[in-house]
């Protein structure tokens, strides 16, 4: 073992970190492949025909392909952990969508092919949104509460901090206490454990504030939807504003989730990157 | 899977609990590890299931409880690593093991709103279902006098952190005692599994513990391959191998960066966490998840690789280089070093007796890797050299072991890549039978060995019993706060690289 000699010298340290040069991205200000490159949540690429209920029912495990109300049948991208069992076993009707703008306003915007009452009210709700953190738009920070995930999501939101993403480079910190926070990350099925602290923790945020669901199991509980320990998602426990489906989402879509949040995104549709959710596939 | 030895699963029914606790003592004083105790209802019995670790393979012993017992001798008081697992049974069935030193709620708090038990008791005998929403002002308190107070640490805590509360009892800054909830994030995983398809099941596992995704798959699988009887193909084992190493890599630089994290060290927290990302983001160019999830499937893999062997042994050369070399620095700055130094030490007997698995183990001198002891996949063949093995028991034991096991992981990686690289195209799943059965099957993942016991009945999950080594080492961390104080806390906590998902599944 190597002893540092006394007197002292300048510490391995600091030329370590000049090593490499500069690994952080330049995104959003510039594009970054790797963040286009994430093969996300299930997309329909095609009409599914009229009456195919019966056939699709049992393709998806956690029931996120199924027909509404109105008998059509849709593909609820907040109940997607990105199996590929859709697009593996339907490949004319389902695929991967590509790309880190996977976030939305609502709730039902994840459910494709969107009806057109979600599609008429998701601008105004982005505008609402807009419109509420406008005072965060330069420097926000940022609560994460764990309600119940697997832990993947944790590490994900974690390598936001680390030098190849850099939020700090974007005026986004993470602080300890709730008083603090402007945007609260919430990550889990919404375990009952976690229901009071998680509400408690909302509660002692500053107004105004933001909640983002981050994960599949946020959204809509993923594979412990039905459990009897989870609400099914945190949607029932507290006011989600920002919707972002994975198993986990990468740390691009976090981000973009985030400045999704705070009305720093291009683009006025209800949808994240200004496209339609359900027409991403590639 | 092969058959890993003719101990493998071997089951042996006694005359009653008594005989049980009994059994276990003579068996793990003469040298077999425990390993875990899991209980399953069989028609109006409850069969609680013991498994021991030998080499070679796991054994099971067992005892089915009288019909309609609510209760039976508990097995902790002769075999204290059964602490937390009777309390585990205890929580979800309602059977009370009578002689329990501390039946508290460990995974379903008791109090508050009532909801059922997941397997309910056996009628008036049993105890009051247990609720699952936590009762917020009571604190549980052990070390009483003057001037003590407790710390409510969690289970909303500074930075990204998954939700568990320790409870410290401090007269300010020594930590004489340390008391652990967990049940904050339970997800009845384990009772999720029940009716699915081994083919639904493993996507469950890879979610059981995130951070281990791999290693619950292939238990997960191994147990469904023996109950079918087939033995994956060679590349599907060498893939599986790749998955699993790059996991262990990642988790141990996660847990480097975040000891350097705790001492203050934000140039090599940077390096190390941009390092880990670097792995994630190989793992995710091979199979399109940076957690390896969707790759292990009962009766092989997948795919191959998206990436051929070539480049994912030159990426993997390249990583290794930039990691060692930060390593190196890491283990040669003394102001880091001093604050892992006799920093919560095990004591080698507890680790021997606990059984301790995984990095926690190895550092306090017990070498017990289910890659070398019971090897399964691509590890029959490969040669991993020996276990990493320390003496100290203390945090800086369990970074050295750490260290010394990314060292042997980028080896595997390179010796399955090149493997991959020369074998003829061929199959790289076979099918695999839904019979009925029930199996155990092991992996090790970073913190330390998986075990699942599945029983498959019909085709589908009769009854999956997913045990993660956070569960078995986490309540260690009540033993090591032996002359530490507060400050100490997120180097133990982060040394022991545990994950709260797997212990309240």
């Amino acid at each position: 073992m190597r002893r540092r000699p006394p007197g002292g010298r300048a510490s391995p340290w600091v030329l370590r970190g000049l090593r490499d040069g500069v690994v952080t991205t330049r995104w959003p200000g510039r594009p970054d492949g790797y963040s286009d490159a994430w093969r996300g949540p299930a997309v329909l690429t095609a009409p599914l025909p009229a009456g195919a209920a019966g056939d699709l029912a049992g393709i998806c495990p956690t029931g996120a392909i199924r027909p509404g109300p109105d008998g059509v049948v849709r593909l609820d991208r907040g109940r997607c952990i990105l199996c590929g069992r859709c697009a593996e076993r339907r490949p004319a009707e389902f695929g991967w969508s590509r790309g880190s703008a996977a976030a939305v306003v609502s709730r039902e915007a994840l459910v494709v092919p969107v009806t057109a009452e979600t599609e008429r009210s998701v601008g105004q709700v982005r505008a609402a949104l807009r419109a509420r953190t406008a005072a965060l738009r330069r420097s926000v920070h940022v609560r994460h509460v764990d309600a119940g995930s697997d832990g993947s999501e944790e590490q994900e939101i974690a390598a936001l901090l680390n030098p190849v993403y850099d939020v700090h480079r974007l005026g986004i910190f993470f602080t300890a206490s709730p008083r603090h926070a402007d945007v609260l990350l919430v990550t889990g099925a919404g375990a009952h454990g976690m229901a009071e602290p998680l509400r408690r923790t909302w509660e002692g945020m500053p107004d105004p504030k933001v909640v983002i669901a981050v994960g599949t199991d946020a959204c809509g509980g993923g594979l412990l939807a039905d459990s009897y320990a989870t609400s099914g998602g945190i949607g029932s426990v507290i006011d989600v504003d920002v919707w972002l489906p994975g198993s986990p989402p990468p740390p691009f879509a976090i981000l973009h989730a985030l400045l999704l949040a705070i009305g720093r995104l291009p683009g006025g549709s209800g949808y994240g990157s200004g496209e339609r959710a359900g027409g991403m596939a590639q | 899977m092969r058959s890993a030895g003719p101990a493998a699963a071997g089951g042996r029914a006694l005359a009653g609990a008594a005989g049980l606790a009994a059994e276990l003592a003579a068996r793990i004083g003469a040298g077999a590890r425990f390993a875990g105790l899991m209980a399953a209802r069989r028609e109006d019995r409850l069969l609680l299931s013991a498994h021991l670790a030998v080499p070679g393979g796991m054994e099971t012993v067992e005892v089915a409880l009288p019909s309609g017992a609510a209760s039976y001798p508990a097995l902790t008081p002769a075999v204290g690593a059964a602490f937390w697992y009777e309390r585990q049974i205890h929580d979800l069935f309602g059977v009370v093991p009578a002689g329990h030193p501390r039946l508290e709620p460990l995974i379903l708090p008791a109090h508050g709103e009532a909801a059922p038990r997941p397997w309910p008791g056996p009628g008036a005998a049993g105890p009051e279902p247990g609720g699952i929403w936590p009762d917020e002002h009571s604190l549980p308190r052990r070390v009483m006098g003057a001037g003590l107070f407790t710390i409510p640490h969690g289970p909303v805590r500074s930075g990204v952190t998954e939700s568990v509360e320790y409870l410290i009892e401090t007269p300010g800054e020594d930590i004489p005692h340390l008391n652990m909830r967990v049940f904050y994030k339970h997800r009845g995983v384990e009772k999720r599994f029940e009716g699915m398809t081994a083919g639904d099941g493993v996507l469950l596992a890879e979610r059981a513990e995130g951070v281990a995704s791999v290693a619950h798959a292939l238990a997960f699988c191994h147990a469904i391959e023996r109950i079918a009887g087939v033995t994956v193909p060679r590349p599907a084992a060498l893939v599986r191998v790749l998955h699993a190493e790059l996991e262990r890599i990642a988790a141990h630089l996660d847990a480097g960066a975040r000891l350097a994290e705790a001492a203050g060290l934000a140039v090599a927290t940077a390096r190390l966490a941009a390092h880990k990302e670097r792995v994630l983001r190989l793992a995710g160019q091979m199979c399109g998840s940076r957690f390896g999830r969707g790759v292990v499937v009962p009766g092989g893999v997948a795919a191959l690789p998206r990436l051929g062997p070539a480049e994912v042994r030159a990426q993997a050369g390249a990583l290794e280089q930039a990691v060692s070399a930060d390593a190196r620095a890491l283990m040669g700055t003394a102001s880091f070093l001093d604050r892992l130094r006799d920093t919560g030490p095990l004591r080698p007997e507890r680790a021997r007796e606990h059984g301790a698995l995984g990095p926690v183990g190895r550092a306090s001198g017990f070498a017990d890797d289910a890659r070398l002891a019971r090897p399964y996949d691509g590890y029959l063949a490969l040669r991993a050299g020996e276990p990493a093995v320390e003496a100290s028991g203390d945090a800086l034991a369990r970074l050295r072991v750490r260290w010394h096991e990314v060292g042997q992981s980028f080896r595997l990686v390179g010796q399955a890549a090149g493997e991959l690289a020369r074998l003829p195209a061929g199959p790289v799943r076979v099918t695999c039978p839904a019979g009925d059965g029930r199996a155990v099957g092991w992996a090790e993942a970073p913190a330390g060995e998986v075990l699942y016991d599945v029983r498959m009945t019909g085709g589908v999950i009769e009854r999956c019993w997913p045990r993660s080594p956070s569960f078995h080492n986490l309540v260690l961390l009540h033993e090591v706060f032996a002359g530490d104080i507060l400050t100490d806390f997120p180097f133990i906590e982060a040394s022991f690289g545990l994950s709260a998902a797997g212990v309240a599944l």
